[in-house]
Order: C-alpha cells, then sequence, then structure tokens
C-alpha cells in the first residue's frame, strides 16, 4: 500500500467537444487534506465525479486507497464517502430513517444500521431533529446529515465537493471544526472549494485548477510565496513624506502609504535605519502576507482570458 | 473512529445483497406514500371519486347492452387507477434524479438498478391497493362478479403484469423527462391513454376512426379481458393480445430504464 490514498495521472475527460479535464495529475497523502480550488466550470466536481467512480475518465489512471477507479471501482466505492453539491438525502424520511437505509444499503445488519445511525446523530449534532422528516431541515442540518450519511462505513477516503456553499457564517465554521475533526481521527479528504480561506485553513495542500489543468500545487504558504514575497507597508502623515521616502527606497506609492518587497527581517531594520536618518517620520508600518486571493488572481488571470 | 467499519459484503453472496439493497429501497418508497399527502389521496381518493361519480352520476347514460353499467365499469377504473397512479412513479424517479441521492447511491457498494427496481415495485404495491379498495366499494354499491377462482386469478394475473409494465413505462418517463415537472407533463400520455378506450363505454358506440383507435391500443384489450374474466363472459382473444402488448411493454420499458439510467445518471 503506497503512502498515498488518491493518485491520478493524466486524467482526461471530455463532454462533445468541450475539454474539461486536460490531463490532471493529483497525490493526497492519507491523512491529510487536499483543497481542490478553482473557479466555477473549472473542473473540479467533473475530477471529484472520476475519482468517486460516477463517472468514467477518458484517459489516464485513477487509485483510490490502493483499488484502481476503472478496474475495481466496486472497492473505491467500498472505501470511500461523498458529500456532491446537492443535498444527497431523501427529504420526506426522517434524519434517523436516512442514516439507518444508508447504513442498510452499506449492507449492515438491522441492529448495527440502527446502532450506527445512533452514533452518528449523537456525533453530528443531530439527536433533537432526529425523527423529523429531512424537508424541515435548515442547511446547515442538512449539510451534516449529509456528511454523516458518507461516513456510514467510516470510509479512510471522504470526497467533500464544496461542503460550505450556502451555508450561513455559523454553519460554515462549524462544518471546518467537523472536518477538523474528521482529518484528526485519521479520513483523508479531497474537498473542492471557491473560498480561498477555506482553503487556506483546512488544507494541508491546495491545488489550483482551471481550465482542466492543475495551475498550481502546495501547502497554502509555499503558493504564496510562488506569487510574490512579503510585503512592508509605511504609513507617513503626509503626502511631502511619503514622498521624500519614495525617492530614497523606492517601492510603490499609494496616497499616504509605500509599499516595498522585503525578502527578510534585517530588510524591515535597514528600511526604518534609512527613514530615520533622513529624519522621515514613519506613522506606522506593516507586513502583508500575499493572500490566496493574489495567488488565485495571478495563477488563473492568463489562463480565463 | 480510525479504523474502518467493512461494509458486510464478504459474508452474503452477491444475489442476497441485490435483494437486500431492493427490499431497502421498495420500504422507502412505500415510506413515501405515507409521508406524501397527494400519493395517499391519488391512492385513495380517485377509485373511489371515479366510482361514484361513474357508478351514479353518467352510469345511467351510458348503454352497455346486456351487462349492467356498474359490472361493465370495474375492469375500466381498475386499469385507469393504475395508469394514473403511475404519475407517482415517473414523478419519484425524477425526483431522485434530480435531487443528488441517485448519486449517493452510485458512489457506494450497492445494486445501482435497485433504485428503479425499488420505484417499480412501490408503484405494483400502491397499485394493488387501489384495486383492494376499488373492488371492495364496488361491492357495496352494486358491482356482482360471477368469476370461478380461475376467472379471479386471471383477471389477477393480467393486471399485475399490466402493472409492471406500466410501472416500468414511468420509470422510462421519470428517467428521460428529466425534471418533476418534465415527468408529470409525460405521464399525462399514460394517464389518458385508458380513457380513449372500453373503459367507461363500449367502443361500438364511438365513431369509426376513434373506434379503430380504441380497439387496437394497448390498453382495451387489458380492460376487455379483465372484465370478462370477473363477470364469466367469453374472453376471446382480448387476454392473449392484452398478454403479447405488456409483455412486450415490460421487457422494452425495463431495458430501455435500465440502459438510459445508467447513461444518464454518468453524465
Amino acid at each position: 500500500m503506497t503512502g498515498c490514498a488518491i493518485e491520478a495521472s493524466g486524467v482526461r475527460k471530455s463532454f462533445g467537444d468541450t475539454v474539461v479535464l486536460a490531463g490532471v495529475d493529483l497525490r493526497v497523502e492519507r491523512g491529510t487534506v487536499l483543497a481542490l480550488l478553482g473557479p466555477n466550470g473549472a473542473g473540479k466536481t467533473t475530477l471529484v465525479r472520476i475519482l468517486s467512480t460516477l463517472l468514467t475518465a477518458d484517459g489516464g489512471t485513477v487509485q483510490v486507497d490502493g483499488h484502481d477507479v476503472a478496474r475495481d471501482p466496486r472497492a473505491v466505492r467500498g472505501a470511500i464517502g461523498l458529500t456532491g453539491q446537492d443535498t444527497a438525502v431523501d427529504e420526506l424520511l426522517t434524519g434517523r430513517e436516512n442514516l439507518v437505509m444508508m447504513a442498510r444499503l452499506f449492507h449492515l445488519g438491522k441492529a448495527e444500521a440502527r446502532q450506527r445511525a445512533e452514533g452518528l446523530l449523537d456525533q453530528f449534532d443531530l439527536v433533537e431533529p432526529a425523527d423529523r422528516q429531512v424537508r424541515t431541515y435548515s442547511g446547515g442540518m442538512r449539510r451534516r446529515l449529509d456528511i454523516a450519511a458518507s461516513l456510514i462505513t467510516a470510509p479512510p477516503v471522504l470526497f467533500l465537493d464544496e461542503p460550505t456553499t450556502g451555508l450561513d457564517p455559523t454553519s460554515r465554521t462549524a462544518m471546518w471544526e467537523l472536518i477538523r475533526k474528521l482529518v484528526a481521527d485519521g479520513t483523508t479528504i479531497l474537498l473542492t472549494t471557491q473560498y480561498l480561506d477555506e482553503a487556506d485553513s483546512l488544507a494541508n495542500r491546495v491545488a489550483v485548477i482551471n481550465g482542466g489543468r492543475i495551475v498550481a500545487e502546495g501547502a497554502p504558504d509555499e503558493l504564496k510565496q510562488q506569487v510574490g514575497s512579503e510585503r512592508l507597508t509605511l504609513t507617513f502623515t503626509d503626502e511631502i513624506d511619503v514622498r521624500r521616502a519614495g525617492e530614497l527606497l523606492g517601492g510603490d506609492v499609494d496616497d499616504v502609504t509605500l509599499s516595498l518587497p522585503i525578502g527578510a527581517v534585517d530588510d524591515v531594520r535597514a528600511v526604518l535605519e534609512r527613514t530615520a536618518q533622513a529624519g522621515i517620520p514613519v506613522h506606522s508600518m506593516a507586513i502583508t502576507q500575499p493572500t490566496l486571493d493574489d495567488v488565485f488572481r495571478t495563477l488563473t488571470s492568463g489562463e480565463t482570458r | 473512529m480510525t479504523q474502518t467499519l467493512a461494509p458486510r459484503t464478504g459474508t452474503r453472496s452477491a444475489p442476497v445483497l441485490a435483494l437486500n439493497d431492493c427490499l431497502v429501497l421498495i420500504g422507502r418508497n412505500l415510506r413515501h406514500v405515507l409521508r406524501n399527502p397527494d400519493q395517499v389521496i391519488q391512492v385513495l381518493a380517485l377509485p373511489v371519486i371515479l366510482l361514484l361519480l361513474f357508478r351514479y352520476l353518467f352510469g345511467g347514460a351510458i348503454n352497455t347492452g346486456d351487462v349492467v353499467y356498474v359490472n361493465y365499469l370495474i375492469a375500466g377504473l381498475l386499469v385507469i387507477s393504475v395508469a394514473f397512479n403511475s404519475t407517482s412513479t415517473a414523478v419519484g424517479v425524477a425526483a431522485d434524479l434530480q435531487n443528488g441521492i441517485v448519486e449517493r447511491f452510485r458512489s457506494m457498494p450497492m445494486l445501482g438498478q435497485a433504485v428503479l427496481i425499488g420505484h417499480m415495485v412501490a408503484g405494483v404495491l400502491r397499485n394493488l391497493l387501489s384495486t383492494v379498495i376499488l373492488v371492495g366499494l364496488g361491492l357495496v354499491v352494486g358491482f356482482r362478479p360471477t368469476a370461478g377462482i380461475g376467472g379471479w386469478l386471471g383477471a389477477l394475473g393480467l393486471l399485475l403484469l399490466f402493472m409492471v409494465g406500466i410501472s416500468w413505462l414511468a420509470v422510462l418517463l421519470g428517467i428521460v423527462a428529466g425534471s418533476v415537472e418534465g415527468a408529470s407533463g409525460l405521464s399525462m400520455i399514460m394517464v389518458f391513454l385508458p380513457y380513449a378506450s372500453s373503459a367507461l363505454v363500449p367502443a361500438d358506440s364511438m365513431p369509426a376512426g376513434l373506434r379503430f383507435f380504441v380497439e387496437n391500443q394497448p390498453v382495451t384489450p387489458v380492460i376487455d379481458a379483465v372484465r370478462a374474466l370477473l363477470l364469466d363472459l367469453p374472453v376471446g382473444d382480448s387476454a392473449w393480445i392484452a398478454l403479447a402488448w405488456w409483455l412486450a411493454f415490460t421487457a422494452l420499458a425495463a431495458t430501455l430504464a435500465a440502459r438510459t439510467f445508467r447513461r444518464r445518471s454518468s453524465r
């Protein structure tokens, strides 16, 4: 068994003349979270559907939990949980009935299925609404039930397709907590998201997908570095000071702030010493990391136009 | 929680597991009947209303020759309510495909077609319930069948085949429709077909063109055969024609449904 829970190479898929995936390579280490980040129509969902056996790729190979998706889809299905973008639970059944049904379809015995449903209701804070029909549930409750249903067999690999899209901020935070807990329990998670802060805060690694290709891959910090270094932003009290500082140090002037790239901590000291020697008072300063937003814009701007 | 809870696939054979999947999903669809007031009304109320309407309101004006109208009517209403009930099957299948639940089922190590079989069998069971209600109420309002045990069994067998065929057709329409609205629109074909038959009035009272259609469409022989069997009248070749039509429909619709389902759900 390899160290990778998901290993995809050269995955291609077209619908008619439209190329949706143009050769995707992806590796997800066991027990880690990979965020697949991309705009709408980038191919995120198509890739997830191929990885979870719902769709056959036109080319390339995919291994999930050591099983080949094309050759042994049933084994893959036994090893994964999938929560798609649409809620995939039965609206007319109660939360409990949904979980028991799914457990029975995973071929657990009757008593075992009921026991498992009970445990999941408890774990996902759904005990109170357990006997109400799902159509009365809030968005957050629905999503929790949906994920609970993907975890019946405690699968080693979990796919979450935009797990927080459409959730209110509280439910979103709760979902993040839940995902962290699952990872702590050893589950490997591949999640897709359009939200950069989500990828930043949950993922060990981020793969940026655009136009059917992975355009960048790495730890969130690495990606940020790829786009640019940290910047030092100095704010002055008036425009005369800022102009003088700009002549002295270079960098970009905007209103009363001056922003310059810095490589190391020493650069900051050097800058401050030079402004002090020139007698230019600095009102305040800040060091800013490039955000994943910057990464995203830089990486995808060339491809979308 | 780190260790995997393995599915119990190893201990039972594939056909047993497939049967398990079908039973679970049949149970799910039967629960839907109880949860969905529309369906309860459809299964219970429609046959009752139609029976009372035609027995007491229109019945007196319709000439069915030697056969008393209420006796004539029951076979027709049985078929009409089967066709009408099948709408919920089409809508149910379309709703499942529209919602993400079929995706989930397909990502699980279960029999994919069990979703369709679940809808089909639940549809047949709903129809059997309507049938019992209709025959029961019919007896109250003057229906007097004269069939022996053979006639009853023959009629029930034929109705059952018709229910299976029409339910598979409904499943197929539900898959093809693509949306709940589309499914309920498409199933109107099935709902109205039995009205243009010998269900409510004898074909020989109709103008030539319509009569030709009525006598040659697939629902009429079912009605004629069931009626003749229940009333112990000469069945003629209607039973065989009905059998041929609906065996063919069942085979065709089930095959097409399975195929289009696989294709549609893997888009």
